[in-house]
């Protein structure tokens, strides 16, 4: 085995075994934390597979911005759902059994196309000239500016209305009461 | 070298944990917390593919950018949602959620 794929089964088993803590554990800060540990595992596979750059972004954006939009969440909410209630709903059975079915279809499909993958990985550009390359062809014409500029809209959209959601209502939150 | 397989396999079992966890927790941000788990396994299925097949163009990682863009918009949104649905109604239980089931 060479170096790569003893630091791919590592970071592979540790960002599985994060996952698993994030959905099993009862404590929902906790579940928190193992997911900013999934997510930085994420980031190490990025690196594996010789993209920096999207792995800084996933630093900057899921690690920093929206793990901690979580876990400040869970502060805000925490007192609600106590450790030693129930954290699974009565049907966690059947959704293991989907989950892992899926899985297994998955896995079928996986091995299929590793067999016929490719035996050597495809020329990669130098990263100065790929990066530079994605930022341009982020803002060409005959590329990706639709997408860009749509998801750009997305976001202020997503982020008035965030603010407008989450506004204490007038009168303050105790006059509305819901029903 | 890293086989295809291997990442495809991780990314599948990434993907059917976040699944499990949407499906069978109570708490609406641990669901949040699965979805952000499964987004991910797309974006390394999405990368890996990029890099042994076709590592010379730019589309797969432009497919990884949105899917970060449409991830930061819908955990914002999603968490607004519940940090209004907690205020109003004292609780972020899914299935204490239930004013629009008939």
């Amino acid at each position: 085995m060479t170096v790569e794929q003893v630091l791919f089964l590592i970071t592979g088993a540790v960002t599985l075994i994060a996952a698993v803590m994030v959905v099993t554990s009862p404590r929902l800060v906790h579940a928190g934390l193992w997911l900013i540990m999934a997510l930085a595992g994420m980031a190490v596979l990025f690196v594996l597979l010789e993209n920096g750059f999207l792995a800084v972004v996933q630093v900057a954006i899921y690690i920093d911005a929206i793990a901690i939009l979580i876990i400040i969440t869970v502060m805000l909410t925490r007192a609600v759902m106590r450790e030693t209630e129930p954290q699974m709903n009565r049907l966690w059975v059947l959704a293991g059994l989907g989950a892992s079915m899926l899985f297994a279809g998955l896995m079928a499909i996986a091995l299929q196309l590793g067999a016929t993958a490719p035996a050597s990985l495809a020329a990669v550009l130098e990263p100065e000239a790929g990066l530079e390359l994605l930022g341009r062809s982020l803002v060409d014409v005959d590329a990706f500016i639709l997408p860009f500029e749509v998801a750009s809209v997305l976001l202020v959209a997503a982020l008035i209305g965030a603010i407008v959601v989450a506004m204490v209502p007038r009168g303050g939150a105790s006059a509305q009461d819901g029903r | 070298m890293i086989p295809l397989s291997w990442y495809l396999i991780l990314a599948a079992a990434l993907f059917c944990v976040g699944l499990f966890g949407v499906l069978a927790r109570r708490n609406a941000v641990a669901i949040l917390m699965g979805i952000e788990l499964m987004l991910n396994a797309v974006n390394l299925n999405l990368l890996a593919f990029w890099r042994y097949l076709h590592s010379d163009q730019v589309s797969g990682q432009v497919f990884v950018i949105i899917v970060f863009a449409v991830a930061a918009a819908e955990a914002a949104v999603g968490l607004a949602l519940i940090i209004s649905i907690y205020r109003r109604r004292q609780t972020v239980a899914a299935e204490e959620i239930d004013m629009l089931k008939w």
